[in-house]
């Protein structure tokens, strides 16, 4: 997918059309899962992590980018400023670590089922919109199906689905 | 949470963009000038000559300078306020200002005997000029920091600090029409001093407020 196409797409994401923003995310999450792969060595930072990371930001973000401008350089602006806070919070983190564990460290790794920091960051959430999140991202329904078993209105269901989403793309942008 | 299942959940919240940036960087802008119009108004007002004064080079130097300073340095927050930040020639920029102050000081010691340079450098204001023009900045640099906030700095320090120096220039421009001391030997020291307090507490707040 070249650069117009992107900034097409965006410019309708923008405008409301959500069948394109789910084509926008896509071609921006294989750009940003290319970038991300090239930069995480053996850091121990998942590079799925950035592409997520990346993706929130970019949707609360998204009002940022100037509709005459590109596509790529935004997004990876966005994208390496989320690289470089990983590798700040996962800095962090190692120095804690070598000090209380020395010793097992020379031990083999524990096969670790990949829990990515968002699904995480889901158990933060307050029930209702916990439900609302896991719901039409985990389980794949749509705004409507969301609405009818949880016995909400399609309103409301956009109203928990947005707060949770900002929620969790706050927690990103703190230590 | 699969990256699919994460871009379901944002696509399905497609429907509600916030104003763009452009929009909060005028709305802001606006606010900021109005918000030291207001002070300037009602606590401080022109000084009393100010008619003879405009008549003289050195009192509509000090609104060249000034006015410089807030454009250029308005033009750079805008750019910082997004991911990709400012480009070089936009940084650059915001030496015009500071070098242009530079060449008027070098006309002044041209231009008066080396007896009065201190008399102008020291004037009558000093208090009034850095108490003032940090009191009228004030509200400006909070109105620059939320939209820092709203919009997705990633050097948020610096972005901070040009929040600072455009709401200098903005309170620096209103309080040039109070202030009785015009040589540009007390612009260069009081207003730098002024705004330089601005710029510092913009670079903190911006740390501390304009993250994400």
């Amino acid at each position: 997918m070249d650069e117009a196409e992107l900034a097409r797409l965006m410019r309708a994401a923008l405008a409301g059309d959500d069948r394109a923003y789910a084509g926008f995310l896509h071609a921006a999450a294989g750009l940003v899962r290319a970038f991300a792969r090239r930069r995480t060595g053996q850091g121990g930072i998942d590079p799925e992590d950035i592409v997520q990371e990346t993706l929130l930001a970019v949707h609360v973000k998204r009002h940022t980018w100037k509709a005459d401008a590109m596509v790529t350089p935004w997004l990876y602006a966005i994208a390496r400023h989320k690289l470089i806070d990983a590798y700040r919070r996962r800095g962090r983190r190692i120095d804690v670590e070598i000090d209380e564990i020395a010793e097992t460290l020379a031990a083999p790794e524990p096969d670790r089922v990949s829990e990515r920091e968002i699904g995480k960051a889901l158990d933060l959430l307050a029930p209702g919109q916990r439900s609302v999140v896991a719901a039409i991202s985990v389980e794949g329904r749509s705004i409507g199906e969301t609405a009818a078993n949880l016995g909400m209105s399609e309103t409301a269901v956009r109203v928990a689905l947005h707060r949770g989403l900002a929620v969790i793309a706050k927690r990103f942008g703190r230590d | 949470m699969d990256t699919d299942g994460l871009i379901k959940a944002l696509s399905a919240d497609a429907g509600r963009p916030k104003p763009a940036m452009s929009q909060a960087l005028l709305a802001a802008l606006v606010l900021a000038l109005l918000a030291a119009a207001v002070v300037f108004t009602v606590a401080i007002g022109p000084r009393p000559d100010i008619a003879a004064a405009a008549e003289t080079i050195r009192f509509l130097f000090k609104f060249v300078v000034t006015a410089l300073l807030a454009a250029t340095a308005f033009l750079a927050l805008s750019a910082l306020s997004r991911p990709q930040g400012a480009s070089r020639s936009k940084l650059v920029a915001l030496t015009a200002a500071p070098v242009l102050l530079l060449a008027a000081i070098a006309a002044e010691l041209a231009a008066v005997p080396s007896g009065e340079w201190s008399a102008r450098l020291v004037g009558t204001n000093s208090f009034a000029c850095t108490t003032l023009i940090p009191l009228m900045g004030i509200a400006p640099l909070g109105l620059f920091i939320a939209a820092l906030r709203y919009g997705a700095p990633t050097r948020p320090t610096l972005a901070g600090a040009v929040a600072g120096l455009a709401a200098g220039g903005i309170a620096a421009t209103l309080y040039a029409a109070h202030c009785t001391d015009d040589s540009p030997l007390f612009v260069a020291t009081w207003y730098s001093l002024a705004i330089a307090i601005l710029t510092v507490a913009g670079a903190l707040a911006g740390r501390v407020f304009a993250r994400w």
